[in-house]
């Protein structure tokens, strides 16, 4: 018996015989299976593993080295603590989905070539979108399904892009690529999607903020992640990564400070977060990768954090439109300092595990002269506190009070938070730690005196304007709207266009088939009629047609054969 | 003794069987003598498979006049191939048959119906397996007119109409196969099919070898139902009882394919009628006009079995696609859809034959809600629906792999993606079926009521047919390594 097979599995098969325990005994399966499969991870040793033939080539299941074990390691925390959030649920689906698409995306992490990729790729999408349509609204539904469609077709360019690879290259290794290579700009684009590049993003907030208090929670965690895992793996210092993710870093800001839903609020800020994680990637030097995954790493816990107390709002209250809320703290005490934990760890206060992470990427575009780039992700440091770190526990546990007397969130919901909120401020505490799992060797001391000052600083005259345009009424007031973003192209026009060609085409055609239809019914007219006076073979017509299909395919085959015959 | 005799008995066992039946009349024998008889043919295909794989080709002379003037059975590594796919569908179908049957058709008439299946079982592996040319013509006449029975006994009207206009084609489709044979036979004057290849080879092409090749394309192409002269299969698969339907649909299909491939590559393969003639670009593109057509038509349908019919007309499309290009990741990318389409719409059908045992005619009104009355077969159904798109880890994905494969070995990356995108057509009309199964949750949520448990024969056939779309999609040293040697020996027949 080889314990070489992929940890995937282990959550993958427990998520699915998950239904058929009774009520207690699931729930210690809930907190017992991530158990096993971390031990799984800590004794997989380096290498790869779970090699098969299949279609002629060599499939490697299971690659073992430092960048997919720390994203592994993540993933199997976030699902683990995912698991005590959801222990008061009785909705054994959403329990069951998590554990599937956490397996599949800790699957996908671990292959070694872009086949086993394609495979849990797939996977993680037809597993998430149950989470959405968890909520079982219309909306969640209508989403959920475009969400779902969004990200097949993700997968299809990742394995046409594979094809073309592999043809190409002789190998489907899954392993640093360049864009000039024939396929390799269609894998780009469906990491893209997954990393919710800008014009790729619509389905983050779309469906994200659809899905129940549990689902998101868990939805925030794993597939973009994914994305910036396959980036890094495949496209580390790819120029245009950068780019990407300054632009990527800076326009969510906008929409997120005029957003009222707090949980669309934190899918923008997500999105923001991820443009750093892609300029790292860009970058691609050591220092660069390394605060790439450092930052995944922390952020996965900071935005599940934030995500599992807005969660527990929406639980408790009902709704997370912060024109409805404010005044929590004093019914949610627990939830409201969890809350600006993680508040404070996005916002990369020093002392919290979003500092750590950040300020690496940060040094390291400066470090290779991106000047410009710094200043971007130097505003997009102010924004982000701005939004998620003032905006969400400020609107949602303080401003006015809204009147709502509600419960503190449930015991494991509190304990789940505790464990997120005591490992961000761990993290920033104690990096030195933290640093040695990470794919590189680090020489980076996060807590000189420089850095802090700045990010202090830039933390102070944020919170300053903040106040400033709170007072004097300027800042956008929290309104019932939906924002208009750039899916209204694809969802509206797009529609519009295909909806006109498809009926003027339908029109000819039926218009066509009518013509055709009524001369030959004229021509058999008679002979129909005397041969079935019933009527019951009244509408013979098609057989008719038929034999003068048959007639048409042989004069044609006759007239092309002799034609090329004679030629 | 009896190994060399196997190629008679292919034939004779369910041909002996099929006017037994009709001695005993009772529904329940005459289910028992065609259970034994299908098996028996089942396991005498899988010794000729053996026989072929060990001492290559099979020559048998039926009662001993010597070809070219007696009749020849011969079987290569391409038929035996086929005679094991049409036998082991034919046997499984028979044990899955009769509690279905029993609840679908008059028990008085249940003889009739195991006479005509024998008697099309008979038909089509006596046309797979016979190495005469006037041999497949009265096969085929044999295996068309049991068909044209089966059809008739579906319990609605509009079954008698769908094999009536079945009759109506088929007879034509028979009638221009023969017109073709009787030219070759006026030109070479040998009905040998072995014979006909090298003679033909020796000539040049004429105009009456023409002549005959368009007739016996066109003729073909109606029993295989490629666009445009698929009109008739819809409503004959729609109609027909359940089991005829699975039977049918796993099996007359693609022995027409085969017919195809036989005189392509085989009778006409030394007269170069690939590089010669437009052949091949008129089967390409009827072909894509299939994929897409009749994908787009199934989208529409109402009735579920109409649907997948129509989704069988788009999946001959790829079958007659990779036939179309004469290389050998092509033809084994149509070869083992042959098998792996056999297997998935064979399963599909089994599957709505469980439906309609329960609920009747399955139409989209009806399964709203189905997902939690029938969770099991609806199950069946969503994972034979991935087999049918092709999504990988099931057996659709590996013949659409190998149809990748060979297009992209011509360069032609504008067809690889035309054929992900029909794919993208076989998701919505599955999907349409996931939707009403899973997601419809209305009033009439509760209108579905179940008749009885589902029958243990019915169930256990069904359940291996689904895991056998799973299992080629892992395993495919059987389906795709018998299918590429068959894809080498065509080719073979094609070079001087």
């Amino acid at each position: 018996m080889t314990l070489n097979f992929p940890t995937a599995f282990i959550l993958i098969l427990g998520g699915l015989i998950l239904p058929f325990f009774p009520g207690s005994l699931r729930k210690l399966c809930l907190i017992f299976i991530p158990a096993v499969a971390f031990v799984h991870l800590l004794i997989l040793p380096i290498g790869i593993h779970g090699e098969l033939q299949f279609l002629g080539y060599t499939l490697s299941s299971v690659r073992v080295d430092k960048l997919s074990q720390i994203f592994g390691y993540v993933f199997l925390i976030a699902a683990f603590l995912n698991a005590i959030y959801a222990l008061h649920s009785d909705d054994v689906l959403q329990q069951a989905a998590t554990f599937v698409y956490a397996g599949s995306a800790i699957g996908a992490v671990f292959a070694g070539d872009l086949i086993t990729l394609f495979i849990f790729w797939e996977l993680t999408a037809i597993s998430s979108v149950i989470l959405i349509w968890a909520r079982r609204t219309d909306r969640a539904y209508k989403s959920g399904m475009r969400y779902l469609i969004t990200h097949i077709l993700s997968g299809m360019l990742l394995l046409i892009g594979a094809i073309f690879y592999s043809k190409s290259q002789g190998s489907i290794e899954f392993t640093s690529m360049s864009l000039d290579q024939p396929g390799v700009i269609l894998i780009f684009i469906a990491f893209g999607v997954k990393s919710a590049f800008p014009l790729l993003h619509n389905w983050l907030h779309d469906a994200y903020p659809e899905s129940t208090e549990i689902g998101t929670v868990a939805l925030s965690v794993f597939s973009t992640k994914l994305g910036i895992y396959a980036l890094a793996r495949g496209f580390a210092g790819t120029e245009i990564l950068i780019f990407i993710g300054a632009v990527m870093a800076t326009f969510p800001i906008f929409y997120a400070v005029i957003e009222n839903d707090l949980r669309r609020v934190l899918t923008y800020s997500l999105n923001n977060q991820l443009g750093f994680m892609v300029v790292g990637i860009g970058i691609g030097t050591e220092l660069a990768i390394n605060g790439a995954v450092a930052h995944a790493f922390a952020h996965i816990l900071y935005k599940s954090l934030l995500f599992m107390s807005m969660g527990a709002v929406l639980f408790r209250v009902g709704t997370v439109n912060g024109s409805d809320l404010g005044g929590l703290y004093k019914s949610m005490p627990w939830t409201a300092c969890f809350c600006i934990i993680g508040a404070a760890s996005i916002s990369a206060f020093p002392l919290f595990s979003g500092f750590v992470a950040k300020s690496m990427i940060m040094s390291a575009a400066l470090y290779q002269d991106h000047v410009l780039v710094w200043l971007v992700l130097l505003f997009a440091s102010a924004g982000v506190f701005h939004h998620a770190g003032i905006k969400i526990p400020f609107f949602a546990f303080f401003a006015h009070d809204s009147g709502f007397r509600c419960k503190e969130a449930p015991p494991n919901m509190l304990i789940a938070m505790g464990i997120a909120a005591t490992m961000c401020v761990g993290i920033g505490c104690f990096p030195d730690f933290f640093y040695q799992i990470l794919p590189f060797a680090v020489n980076y001391k996060p807590y000189t005196w420089g850095h802090v000052l700045s990010q202090l600083q830039l933390l102070v005259f944020s919170a300053l304007a903040f106040a400033v345009l709170m007072r004097t009424g300027i800042y956008p007031p929290e309104l019932k709207s939906v924002n208009l973003d750039t899916d209204w192209i694809f969802r509206k026009i797009f529609r519009a266009i295909s909806k006109k060609a498809n009926d003027s085409v339908f029109a000819t055609y039926t218009s066509f088939c009518s013509n055709l239809k009524s001369q030959i019914l004229s021509l058999f007219e008679k002979i129909k009629h005397h041969h079935h006076p019933t009527g019951l073979l009244a509408r013979n017509w098609p057989t008719s047609s038929m034999v003068m299909w048959v007639a048409i395919m042989l004069a044609s085959y006759l007239l092309i054969y002799f034609l090329q015959f004679n030629a | 003794m009896l190994s060399s005799q196997l190629p008679a008995l292919q034939v004779v066992i369910p041909l002996v069987a099929a006017p037994i039946c009709v001695f005993f009349r009772n529904p329940r024998i005459a289910w028992l003598i065609a259970l034994i008889a299908s098996s028996l043919t089942f396991m005498v295909s899988i010794g000729l498979f053996l026989q072929v794989q060990q001492l290559g080709v099979i020559s048998y002379e039926m009662g001993n006049w010597s070809p070219p003037w007696g009749i020849e059975y011969r079987v290569d590594n391409v038929n035996a191939y086929i005679l094991l796919i049409v036998s082991s569908i034919g046997a499984l179908v028979t044990a899955y048959a009769y509690p279905s049957l029993k609840r679908e058709i008059d028990t008085n008439r249940h003889y009739l119906f195991w006479t005509s299946y024998l008697l099309c079982l008979t038909g089509l592996l006596g046309v797979t397996i016979t190495g005469d040319a006037f041999n497949i013509f009265v096969f085929l006449e044999i295996s068309s007119l049991s068909t044209y029975v089966l059809i008739a006994l579906g319990k609605s009207r509009l079954a008698l109409y769908a094999a009536f206009r079945y009759l109506i084609l088929g007879t034509i489709g028979a009638t221009f196969i023969v017109i073709g044979i009787g030219l070759l036979y006026l030109m070479t004057g040998t009905l040998n099919l072995y014979d006909l290849a090298s003679r033909l080879g020796d000539m040049d092409l004429a105009q009456p070898q023409l002549a005959a090749l368009a007739f016996l394309t066109v003729g073909i192409s109606l029993k295989l139902a490629l666009f445009p002269l698929h009109l008739w299969l819809p409503n004959a698969y729609a109609f027909a009882p359940s089991v005829a339907t699975s039977f049918l649909a796993a099996t007359a299909t693609k022995v027409a394919v085969y017919l195809l491939l036989r005189f392509a590559y085989d009778v006409f393969g030394k007269s170069q009628i690939f590089s010669e003639l437009p052949l091949g670009e008129v089967l390409l593109v009827l072909s894509i006009v299939a994929m897409f057509v009749a994908s787009t038509v199934a989208i529409y349908q109402d009735d579920v079995k109409r649907m997948f019919a129509y989704s069988s007309v788009a999946q001959i499309g790829y079958i007659t696609l990779g036939a179309s290009f004469a290389s050998q990741t092509a033809l084994t990318a149509s070869i083992v859809h042959l098998f792996n389409h056999a297997i998935t719409k064979g399963a599909i059908f089994l599957l709505l034959g469980i439906v309609a045992f329960q609920i009747g005619q399955p139409t989209f009104t009806k399964i709203k809600g189905l997902g939690k009355k029938m969770p099991w077969t609806s199950f069946g159904m969503v994972l034979c629906g991935l087999s049918l798109i092709g999504v990988p880890g099931t057996a659709g994905f590996i013949s659409k792999w190998y149809l990748i494969l060979a297009v992209l070995e011509r360069g032609w990356w504008w067809l690889a993606a035309m054929i992900l995108a029909s794919s993208l057509l076989a998701i919505l009309y599955i999907w349409r079926f996931v939707e009403t199964a899973y997601f419809v949750t209305d009033a009439e949520d509760n209108t579905i009521e179940l008749g009885s448990k589902i029958p243990f024969s019915m169930a256990t056939v069904t359940v291996l047919f689904v895991l056998a779309c799973l299992f080629f999609g892992f395993h495919t040293e059987f389906s795709v390594d018998s299918a590429s040697e068959a894809a080498r020996v065509l080719l073979e027949y094609t070079r001087q």
